[in-house]
């Protein structure tokens, strides 16, 4: 356990600290941003699919058209979208957070 | 009590087996020569896990290791784990079916549950790691009214449980009777006793290691499978695609889809066509709908929630959900090779002969790429499928009844019931124990019941309520400061009664008009079938007259099925509901249902403000962000 009981921790001071902040503003921002172009990006499938036929029929390569390449790109931006938000939460997310919870843990006894 | 838990486990095998082994087997794809084999095959993996939930049964003793392995799992195993407790039959066997006998747009289907873990990643996984403790009323009961929370809480995940278990269930028999021809009242108390005999002894520490064994074995098959039929072409999409649009069976598949409009294409059309939308989704809304349940309903799914609190750190439940995002991934893009494969080798119509839905289409194919129905190799690899397409069902379930059971034991028995009281860690464990027994006992119940209901339906239906419910109300707690009880005790019920009310006024249920005159027009269809099948029979080319054999059958099928739907529907007007016809047109009510229930929750919590849970938003913010406060003392 870091802290023994919840009321040694004062949660205002951690809200209020800057570097909690600063957290909160940069993930928050991060996050949304990427939610929305991944859910965006999603949806283009099932629109396309059913707005776009002719467009996804175009062949591209052998019997392969725009649609199958689309469906398969959408593997490559969720795995994208993972692996850069895990990079990005582990190089500076966590440091951030791991900061701020050690004070917490030092000053809580 | 170590001794008496052998003892119990090793019954629990023996009779799983006896069952098994016991009645009169009908037809199944197996032939009755090799059932041996698919039987040796299935005792190979039940015995496996058997042992696996012996050692584990000597791991648990709290409740938080029987609901949470004591948060002692890492992240690469909560990634298998999770892969396993999602990548149910409908999704192995399911999703290859369809790109099988649509084509295009069963790859496009498997890609929203994918995309699902792309909210699960960045919006829920960690916070429910340092809020929560085993279940999801944990975080909806932090800030708000303890005992409102957890009932309508466990109210929804018992819900959403009851119909992705009843989906499972009803599969399952269905899929095991189809492979191996057991009865499916057996088939259905098979899974149910395996099932009870790895949580009630292992816990979370089983189930986990359960699914965990079943995704290894479920990529295994895949990626061998996919070797098979993909080494011919020298590892070239283009090549491999360029021969099934070019398999006159795939052709002849597109032609019968398309009806009418298919008299002016050319062969080469006809094989483009099946790489192309629209062959499977008529309506562009059902799709958008199915989409938006699929990719906010997972993030509401209790067991897949119920898995991050395995994990000691956010950081865990991070690595584990890019873990599964990997594994979950993979496997959709191997069932691209599955199901066109089994277009290409297998043929459609060949596999919908054996399942109207192309549920057989991976099994199926595994048999003709061990060398066909009479070899040995082509057997062996059907019961190898078939014993994974079992286990896959059993973990799956295994996963549901934990949540469901959690609810019962944790949210309402301690939660509520209890709450005030101190209850001993032992009271826990036994009330989690007989929790389980309680839901597993209804689920072969219900199962058995609900023999006959459309699967898709109840997996729909699962989603569609996880994300109309417990989505907004998980996301808002967490995200937004003036959240209240009132919110979420009016999002669960407004977002669980839209979800099921419109899913009983929607074309999914059978309206007898509508299936009478169905039926009708198939029987007034058979005169001009059966002539043309006359003429093609006389035809002195053997293939013609063999083809022409086969449809016969098939035709023969057809319209013993629409017999039976009309004897079924005599005297019948209207559907279960009561209604000669749909109310509405949509068939995943998501599209309405998931703006009400968040609707729901932002009115009531601005309507019936709640000073207390607005000051206790600090703590909750701060928490979920920072994981101060996250237990490691049980960490292993």
């Amino acid at each position: 356990m870091l802290v023994k009981a919840d009321k040694t921790v004062d949660w205002d001071a951690v809200i209020a600290d800057p570097r909690f902040q600063a957290l909160h503003k940069k993930k928050s921002a991060f996050l949304w941003g990427l939610m929305a172009f991944s859910v965006a990006y999603y949806f283009l499938l099932p629109i396309g699919a059913a707005y776009f036929q002719e467009l996804f029929a175009i062949r591209v390569w052998g019997p392969i058209n725009v649609g199958l390449l689309f469906a398969l790109s959408q593997f490559i931006v969720a795995w994208s979208v993972a692996i850069y938000y895990s990079r990005k939460a582990n190089a500076e997310f966590d440091r951030m957070a791991a900061e701020i919870a050690d004070d917490v843990a030092r000053q809580g006894g | 009590m170590q001794q008496m838990q052998r003892k119990w486990v090793a019954l629990g095998l023996v009779g799983a087996l006896g069952l098994a082994a016991g009645p009169a087997f009908a037809v199944g794809a197996v032939s009755s020569d090799y059932q041996w084999l698919t039987f040796a095959v299935f005792a190979a993996i039940i015995g496996l896990t058997m042992y696996v939930t012996y050692v584990a049964s000597k791991r648990v003793k709290s409740a938080s290791d029987f609901y949470t392995a004591g948060g002692g799992i890492s992240g690469m195993q909560n990634g298998w784990a999770i892969a396993g407790d999602y990548l149910s039959a409908a999704s192995f066997l399911g999703i290859a079916g369809l790109i099988s006998q649509y084509g295009y747009d069963g790859f496009m289907y498997s890609v929203g549950w994918l995309m699902a873990y792309i909210t699960v990643l960045l919006l829920i996984a960690e916070p429910c790691r340092n809020i929560g403790k085993y279940t999801l009323s944990d975080i909806l009961a932090y800030r708000n009214d303890p005992r409102k929370t957890r009932i309508v809480g466990a109210l929804s995940v018992i819900t959403v449980s009851t119909f992705y278990l009843t989906a499972q269930m009803v599969g399952g028999g269905v899929l095991v009777k189809t492979l191996v021809g057991i009865d499916y009242e057996v088939s259905v108390i098979a899974v149910g006793v395996l099932m009870l005999s790895y949580v009630l002894f292992g816990g979370m520490v089983a189930t986990t290691w359960v699914q965990i064994i079943k995704a290894i074995l479920l990529v295994t098959a895949s990626v061998v499978l996919v070797m098979l039929v993909w080494t011919p072409y020298g590892f070239s999409l283009p090549a491999f695609l360029t021969d099934v649009v070019g398999d006159s069976k795939v052709q002849a598949r597109v032609a019968a889809l398309l009806g009418d409009a298919s008299t002016n294409m050319t062969a080469d059309e006809l094989g483009q066509r099946f790489l192309e939308p629209g062959l499977y989704f008529k309506a562009p809304i059902d799709q958008i709908s199915l989409g938006l349940a699929l990719v906010f309903g997972t993030a509401g799914l209790p067991h897949i929630l119920m898995r991050f609190f395995t994990v000691p750190t956010a950081q865990q439940a991070r690595k584990s959900v890019v873990w599964a995002m990997a594994i979950i991934g993979g496997f959709y893009v191997l069932t691209l090779f599955l199901g066109f494969g089994a277009a290409r080798f297998v043929g459609p119509a060949e596999i919908a002969a054996v399942d109207a839905g192309g549920n057989m289409a991976a099994p199926l194919l595994a048999q003709y790429l061990g060398g066909g129905a009479n070899s040995f190799l082509g057997n062996f690899m059907l019961a190898f499928v078939s014993a994974v397409a079992f286990a896959t069902i059993v973990a799956v379930v295994a996963g549901l009844v934990l949540a469901a059971s959690s609810a019962l034991a944790h949210d309402l028995y301690v939660g509520v019931f209890r709450a005030g009281e101190t209850v001993t860690p032992q009271e826990q464990v036994k009330a989690a124990r007989i929790a389980t027994l309680v839901v597993g006992a209804m689920s072969i119940m219900i199962g058995i019941a609900a023999k006959g209901q459309n699967v898709a339906v109840l997996v729909g239906l699962a989603f569609a309520v996880a994300a109309s419910a417990n989505f907004p109300c998980v996301l808002l707690t967490l995200y937004w400061k003036r959240c209240n009880t009132a919110g979420i005790v009016a999002g669960m019920l407004v977002g669980t009664l839209s979800a099921v009310g419109l899913t009983l006024v929607s074309p999914n249920l059978t309206y007898p008009i509508a299936a009478t005159e169905a039926a009708q027009k198939v029987l007034a269809a058979e005169p001009a079938k059966r002539e043309s099948i006359a003429v093609a029979l006389a035809s002195t080319d053997a293939a013609v007259a063999a083809k022409a054999a086969k449809d016969a059958a098939a035709l023969d099928k057809v319209i013993a099925k629409a017999n039976a739907d009309i004897e079924k529907n005599a005297g019948k007007r209207t559907s279960f509901m009561g209604l000669e016809k749909p109310l509405i047109g949509l068939k995943n009510p998501g599209i309405i249902s998931i703006p009400l229930g968040f609707l729901s929750v932002l009115l009531f919590s601005l309507l019936f403000r709640d000073r207390r849970a607005e000051a206790m938003w600090n703590e909750v913010y701060a928490r979920q962000n920072t994981g101060i406060l996250v237990s490691r003392s049980s960490a292993h």
